[in-house]
Parts: C-alpha cells; sequence; structure tokens
C-alpha cells in the first residue's frame, strides 16, 4: 500500500508501482515508421542548413532526415553517427529547443520546428535494434591512449581513437561507464537502461579496454600516463558541487541534486526511494528541474525550485520550465536562500527576495519561508581533484580548440575542460575532436 | 447565393458536378447514396453488350501513390466495365431515374465495334429513360486488348463511325469519352465531332504503372507476380486534363462543342478552373472513392462562395472565360519582363531559391552571410522557379518592369509594345511587322 502524498517527511513508496512506471515512461515517445514519415516530410533540406549550424557536432541533419524519407532510417543513423558516436542519447536529451530546433526555419516560420530530436531517435534507434555499428576499425597503428572518464567526452574520443586504429584505455573511477548519461540525466529521458545500452554497443568497435574503479588522484597520475601512453585524455567532467554557504546547510535533509539524480537512475525499485513531503531545490539549471520533476514524479506534494535570478537567466530552457511547470513544480525567481531551520532534520527554508544590480544578485531583505523537509543544492559543479600540472581557466582545464592543455601529450574535453557549453552533445564534439588532433600528432 | 444549375446538352442537374462512370457508379445502391449526398448526376458505370458479362481480376485492381501522410496523389486501376448482367442495370437505372428525375443520368456503353451491336443495345438504353449516353472509347486496360475501349478511341475514324450510328441509332444526346493515350487530342475530338456527337468528355485513365515491387520485381498492382498497366487517375493528371480540354476549347474546328471535363477533380477549384476552361460540367471519380461521396458538399459550397465572392451569377457567367487567355508560345509576348522579388520580411531563410537558383537555374539569387536572399535583378530571366520551390506563399512575386525602365539584364529599355516570337529578329520566319 502506497503512503500518500500527505506522510510527513521523507518517505518511500509515496505512489503505487504502476502509478511510479507510468510517472517515469519516456518523456518523448519514439515515433513509429509513419509518424517518421510524416515529421520528416516536413523538413523543407534548406540550403546550408541553420539546424547543422546550430548543432555542436554538426551532423547534416538534412541530409539525414532525407534518408529517413527515403525509407532507410540505418543510412540516416550512420550519417547522424559519423559525426556524433551518442548520437541515440542525443537524441534524447539534447535541449533541441536551443539549438538545431530553436533556428529551424519552420520555427521562424510556423513556431513548429522539424521534430529534429525525435527524428534522430527513431534513426539510432533502428541502428541499435541492428545491434551492430556501423563502424569498423582502421588498420592498428600500434599506439595506446589513455582516456580518463568514460563520460560523453571520454566514449565519443575513445571510440573516434579506436575508429582510427589506435588501442585505448579508458579508465573509470565509478563501476559502471556512462559518466552524466549514466549517472545525471533525467531517468524519463533515458529509459530502459539506454545508457547503458548505447555504451556497450559503442565499444563493439573493439580496441578499447575500459578499467573500473581508476580515478585520476587515486590509482592515477598523469605523470605515469603521459609516460605509459602515447597521448592521454582527460574528461574528469566535474566532481564537486557548490555550497549554499547558508546556515543550517549541514542538516539532515540537505543532499546534492546530482547525488539524488544518480541514485534514482540506479535505483531498482522507484517505489523504494524516498522523497521529501515538501521539497525544495535551489538552483536554475537543469540539474534542479531534473531533481525537482523526479521528485514530483515520486510522489512529493509541494515541490519548488527557487531560482536567485529572473526567468530568463535560468539555465534550463523555457521547455524545461515548462515542463517541469506541467508536472506541478513552483518555479519561484528572485530568492535566494538565507537559512535552513529544523531540529537536526530541515523542516523549513529561508528565502530572501533578490534583485539584480547590474549584474549582481543582492538581497532586497525580504525574505519568506517554505515548508521543507527536503532541500536539493543544483547550484552548479565544480572541478576536483584535477592535475596541478594543468593550467586552468574559469575554474576548468584550459584547452585550446583542438582540446591540447598546457601539457604536451594531454588534451582534454567535456565538462572539465574550458570552452563550450556543459552539454552532453558538446562534450561529445570535444572528444571526438580532441581525438582527430591527438590522431593528427601521433601519425605526424 | 449563386446558381449552381447545369444546363449540359439540355439536360438539367442541380449543380455540375457528375460522378464519372467507375466504379462509384456501377450499382442502384451507390448511386442512391450519391443523389442523397447531392451529386447532380452519375455516368453509370460502363455496360456492355448482353451476354455474360465480363469478369475481373480477382487480386488486387488498384494502385496508388502517395505523398508522406498517405495522401492518395495518384490512383490507378484494371477494373473492366460492369461485370454484372446488363439486364440488372438496365432495371436499376430506370428505377434509379423514376426516383431522381431532377439528376441526370447517364449510360456509359462499351460494345464491339460493329453496327450490329450499338443497334442492339440502343433501344435497351432509351427504355431506361436515361438523359443521354456516354461512348467509352477511353478505357486503357483488358478491354482495349479485345477491340474496345481506347483501341476504339485512338482510331479517329473509328470514332466517327461509331458516333454516327448512335446519333442514328438513338434520340437523347450522345457524349463521346475521349482517351488521352494519344498524340493529339484534337484529332479523336475533331472525329467525335464530324460524328455529330453532342458533346465530348475528357480525359478518360491514362495508361501507367504505379510502382515496382522490388521484392517481387513485378509492377503494382500485382497479380500473381504479374502485373499490367492500368488507366491513371487522381489529383496527379489534373494537368494533363486541363490542357486537353483547353485545346480542343480553342480549337476553330471544335470550338463550341460541349466538354464534360474529367480528371483529378477533388474541390470547387479544381471544377472552376475547367469550367474556366471551357468545360460544361464536371465528371469526379477519384476524390469520392477516396473520401465518400459526402466530398460533393464542400465542391458546392465553394464553388457557390466563390461564384458569389466573384459576382458570377450562374455556371454559365464565367463558363470559357478562361479559353481565350490560353495561346500558342508563339503569340506570348517576348516584352513583358518581370523579375522575381523575394520578400525579407516573409523569408524564412530555407535558401531553397538560392540553390534552385544556383545549382539549376541562372545564379540570380545572391545570399549573404547572415541567410538574406536577394535576386540579381541582371541575372534573373524571371523563370520562376524561385517561387515554385519556396515553401511560404506569396514570399517570392514576380514583378513587371514597367515599359520604358531598363531590364538590368539585357541594358535594353523595356518596349512598350507587343512583341512576339513571329516578330522577333532571331526568328528566321519572322514576319515583317
Amino acid at each position: 500500500m502506497a503512503q500518500s502524498h500527505q506522510a510527513s517527511g521523507i518517505q518511500a513508496g509515496r505512489l503505487s508501482a504502476e502509478d511510479i512506471a507510468t510517472n517515469f515512461e519516456d518523456l518523448h515517445a519514439p515515433f513509429d515508421a509513419h509518424e517518421a514519415a510524416v515529421a520528416a516530410d516536413r523538413c523543407y533540406f534548406c540550403y546550408d542548413a541553420p539546424c547543422m549550424q546550430a548543432c555542436p557536432t554538426s551532423i547534416d541533419i538534412p541530409q539525414f532526415i532525407r534518408e529517413i524519407q527515403g525509407g532507410h532510417p540505418t543510412a540516416a543513423a550512420k550519417t547522424i553517427l559519423e559525426q556524433n558516436i551518442l548520437g541515440g542519447m542525443c537524441a534524447r536529451v539534447c535541449p533541441t529547443e536551443t539549438l538545431c530546433e530553436e533556428v529551424c526555419v519552420r520555427e521562424t516560420a510556423e513556431g513548429k520546428p522539424v521534430e529534429i530530436g525525435r527524428l534522430q531517435r527513431y534513426a539510432t534507434d533502428a541502428q541499435m535494434a541492428k545491434g551492430a555499428q556501423p563502424f569498423t576499425r582502421a588498420k592498428a597503428t600500434g599506439k595506446t591512449i589513455a582516456v580518463v572518464g568514460a563520460g560523453p567526452a571520454g566514449l565519443a574520443a575513445a571510440h573516434r581513437l579506436a575508429m582510427l586504429g589506435h588501442d585505448v584505455v579508458l579508465f573509470e573511477a565509478k563501476p559502471k561507464a556512462g559518466g552524466l548519461n549514466e549517472f545525471g540525466i533525467a531517468a524519463y529521458k533515458s529509459t530502459n537502461d539506454f545508457a547503458a545500452r548505447e555504451v556497450d554497443w559503442l565499444l563493439q568497435i573493439g580496441g578499447i579496454t575500459v578499467e573500473y574503479g581508476k580515478m585520476l588522484g587515486d590509482a592515477l597520475s598523469l605523470d605515469e600516463l603521459a609516460q605509459d601512453y602515447d597521448a592521454v585524455f582527460l574528461s574528469i567532467g566535474l566532481g564537486g558541487v557548490n555550497a549554499l554557504r547558508a546556515a543550517g546547510e549541514d542538516m539532515s535533509g540537505v543532499s546534492d541534486a546530482v547525488d539524488f539524480i544518480a541514485e534514482l537512475r540506479q535505483a531498482d525499485d522507484l517505489a523504494a526511494l524516498p522523497v521529501g513531503r515538501n521539497v525544495v531545490v535551489i538552483g536554475g539549471g537543469m540539474t534542479a528541474v531534473d531533481a525537482a520533476v523526479q521528485s514530483k514524479l515520486l510522489g512529493a506534494e509541494n515541490v519548488t525550485i527557487a531560482y536567485r535570478r529572473g526567468r530568463d537567466a535560468m539555465g534550463a530552457s523555457r521547455f524545461e520550465q515548462d515542463l517541469a511547470a506541467s508536472k506541478g513544480v513552483k518555479l519561484m525567481f528572485n530568492v535566494m536562500p538565507k537559512a535552513l531551520h529544523g531540529d537536526g532534520a530541515v523542516s523549513e527554508i529561508e528565502l530572501e527576495y533578490t534583485s539584480v544590480v547590474a549584474g549582481r544578485v543582492t538581497g532586497t531583505g525580504e525574505t519568506l519561508r517554505l515548508t521543507a523537509d527536503q532541500v536539493y543544492k543544483a547550484i552548479g559543479q565544480t572541478l576536483e581533484g584535477q592535475p596541478d600540472a594543468l593550467d586552468l581557466e574559469g575554474g576548468k582545464i584550459k584547452v585550446d580548440d583542438a582540446g591540447r592543455t598546457s601539457v604536451t601529450g594531454v588534451w582534454a574535453g567535456g565538462d572539465c575542460a574550458s570552452g563550450g557549453e556543459d552539454l552532453t552533445v558538446t562534450a561529445v564534439a570535444e572528444g571526438r575532436d580532441a581525438a582527430m588532433d591527438i590522431h593528427a600528432s601521433l601519425m605526424g | 447565393m449563386a446558381d449552381l444549375t447545369t444546363d449540359f446538352l439540355g439536360i438539367k442537374s442541380p449543380n455540375p458536378f457528375w460522378l464519372a462512370s467507375a466504379p462509384p457508379t456501377d450499382k442502384e445502391y451507390n448511386v442512391r447514396r450519391a443523389f442523397e449526398a447531392g451529386w447532380g448526376g452519375v455516368v453509370w458505370k460502363t455496360l456492355g453488350a448482353e451476354g455474360p458479362p465480363v469478369v475481373n481480376v480477382n487480386g488486387p485492381r488498384y494502385g496508388a501513390i502517395w505523398g508522406a501522410d498517405r495522401r492518395l496523389l495518384g490512383l490507378n486501376n484494371i477494373e473492366l466495365i460492369t461485370d454484372r448482367p446488363l439486364e440488372v442495370n438496365l432495371e436499376e437505372m430506370t428505377r434509379v431515374k423514376k426516383d431522381y428525375p431532377d439528376r441526370a443520368l447517364i449510360a456509359s456503353i462499351m460494345v464491339p465495334c460493329e453496327e450490329e451491336a450499338w443497334k442492339k443495345i440502343l433501344p435497351r438504353v432509351t427504355e431506361t429513360n436515361a438523359d443521354g449516353i456516354e461512348l467509352n472509347f477511353g478505357c486503357p486496360h483488358g478491354m482495349a486488348e479485345r477491340g474496345m475501349g481506347s483501341a476504339v478511341g485512338q482510331v479517329p475514324e473509328y470514332i466517327q463511325m461509331v458516333t454516327e450510328w448512335c446519333k442514328q441509332y438513338y434520340d437523347r444526346p450522345v457524349i463521346v469519352k475521349l482517351t488521352p493515350n494519344i498524340t493529339d487530342i484534337r484529332f479523336p475530338a475533331r472525329a467525335a465531332n464530324a460524328g455529330n456527337a453532342d458533346a465530348v468528355s475528357l480525359i478518360n485513365t491514362i495508361n501507367s504503372i504505379t510502382s515496382v515491387n522490388l521484392d517481387a520485381m513485378a509492377p503494382e498492382p500485382m497479380i500473381g507476380g504479374k502485373g499490367t498497366h492500368g488507366g491513371y487517375c487522381g489529383p496527379a493528371v489534373k494537368p494533363i486534363a486541363m490542357n486537353m480540354v483547353a485545346e480542343i476549347a480553342r480549337d476553330p474546328e471544335t470550338a463550341g462543342l460541349p466538354i464534360s471535363a474529367i480528371g483529378g477533380v477533388t474541390t470547387w477549384r479544381d471544377a472552376a478552373e475547367f469550367i474556366a476552361l471551357g468545360a460544361g460540367n464536371v465528371q469526379v471519380c477519384t476524390a469520392a472513392m477516396t473520401y465518400g461521396f459526402d466530398v460533393v458538399k464542400e465542391m458546392i459550397s465553394g464553388l457557390s462562395e466563390w461564384m458569389d465572392e466573384k459576382g458570377y451569377s450562374s455556371i454559365g457567367d464565367f463558363k470559357g472565360m478562361a479559353t481565350p487567355n490560353v495561346t500558342d508560345w508563339q503569340h506570348l509576348d517576348l516584352n513583358y519582363i518581370t523579375k522575381a522579388k523575394i520578400s525579407e520580411a516573409d523569408c524564412i531563410k530555407c535558401g531553397r531559391c538560392y540553390a534552385a537558383c544556383e545549382d539549376t537555374s541562372h545564379q540570380a539569387i545572391a545570399m549573404s552571410d547572415d541567410r538574406v536572399f536577394s535576386v540579381k535583378d541582371d541575372e534573373c530571366v524571371a523563370c520562376n522557379l524561385c517561387v515554385n520551390v519556396c515553401p511560404v506563399e506569396g514570399c517570392i512575386t514576380m514583378e513587371e518592369v514597367p515599359a520604358g525602365q531598363i531590364d538590368q539584364r539585357t541594358g535594353e529599355v523595356v518596349s512598350d509594345e507587343y512583341g512576339s516570337w513571329i516578330t522577333h529578329p532571331n526568328n528566321p520566319m519572322a514576319a515583317a511587322k
């Protein structure tokens, strides 16, 4: 018997297993063949298409949509995967509303873009259903490259390097590969264990050895890697989480949103996952939305996102904001945490209204209190455990356009590296491009 | 409210929308439903000679092509004439005509090309009180192999001969249905006219293979691994039909010969276009087969609405109005000069105009770094391709360069005089001005 919404405190089983299963279904159901044909037919096959320009991995979108029109989704998949080996995941998690679909000329014309993301999923699903990948390895080069971190950037780099004939050792701190695809994305965007299946599929290229439980600064040192391998690619992500710097932060019931999301993604039984009755998420990015929406889907009665700036400054796209609102999440803008109250466990959060003066957030002095038995911090992640030898820029490993760090023979990409947005698709592009540069450097 | 009543050869119908002789008009049951839905008339499914009726294939008899959302664009069929006994059809026609005296009911006939055969069937048809007959000289499949249908329609002498027999043995209007599977539609139309036909109807279906099954390596529709060419119809054939109607309407030998237009009529607009080209009414089949008989309701309301907007009170008010404007290429005014113009405000920046012009035409469209597209007047030959490929209606327009201004492409002043190929200096046969 499920607990109700109203059960106080942090409780498991607020909803029945059936309701939870329904709540966590695919956010966008996959197209069937006819839907894909109709959606593909809407593409105008633009000249020098704006969507392609907007894609961080420069997928030839009109070309792959035309291949779907022609009845060959696997040909479309090859067009996608040549540019973006994680095209399947990107089809699910890309904020297409701020990338390809935002600039689609049909968005300009009708406010209704070609559904590029769903079409990409249609194509890549068809390829994955075949089990094989459309790529083979080039002749062995005899070179071996260390890739540290098996998230999107690391996987993309490893795959490209393997394709080019290099051997790759892929080091991963966690017991599972995938990075944020596996641990950091809302469950309804990656259903049926997609992230893990995609990793298995990707590794079929061969030549990639994955070593789990190997973390930089712990079992691995950059010096040794640089010595033992022909090149090193770092894609270690952002391991740290920003603190609230508000009184009472250490109380129970207060935790990091990324940990909640990871726990949820790895849970065998979502009904057994506890969630508060009154949940407050601090932050304004995708992580905040993912944590808030999933709290609601687990059965929390009241979920509030508290963001210190205005709506326009929010990192989460308007689509994500609307998604949260449609699930019943309340969005509060221009409020920041001042203190957490409770007796050992948090019971209330005190927020202060803000105004933004010359770009700086300042408290107005006016406060309000929200009942809260669970507070999630989603105010950004920080680089952690990076080797001292590397120059930093803006709190990240400094890289040039080709992904080269300040240390010769060491490249970096993904969220840990400077440049680009912290998106899966950007990480893939950086991993792929760094691999190409490593290849060029090693092969002369 | 416009009056849609049509008088075609003295046959009155409440509107110009008749169902063509085809599967929808094969039985009393269907025809009654059609009349209840509002159709102005029907041409009954083609009757054959008395005796054992024809048989149809028992596999698929239709093939189709579609748009992406399965919108039916073209249909082909290999169905033969009615496969029900002549007597049954005649009895049903009699009953239906009696119950619907205000609707047109035409008997379509296809019997062997022998005088006796026609002489025998025509009195039987007269007894039904049908308003007229239509001679099926059009079907391109099956029956043509037996010397009927389009096999007759492809020989003008036969058309004239059979038409004369019909005029001799039948005293009501005789409509000759023409096949488009010929080189020049004017010749069969002239033959029908010479045989004293009261009208022609066209087009019948076009020989076609709609698709090839690439697994079975056989055409569709496929019957046991084989296929045959069928008759093509539906929206896809309308441009071909309109040209043929116009050719007959403007041919001095057949000008004024009443025309019942057939070919892809799907909405009121299609009908209005055919009538503007000189048709007295239209016949419909594929639209009804695709959507059911209720499609006629939009045809009726749409035509009425448009006529009201334009101030036409009857079909006759605009019938043939476009015919005089259909001319030969040699008469087109070469001094009429236009340039494409792209409305930046309406442009959605897809660049299709640019690709089309740059790759396949005259390199007359410029594209800026921020995707602003503009026409180079000094290169534009006014071909109109950009207009046709632009997904936004009205975004690209063809603007006339007025007389007295310079055509940037040729550097010459635009003349205010009409000048065609006939008088053009490059024409070796040019006549003196």
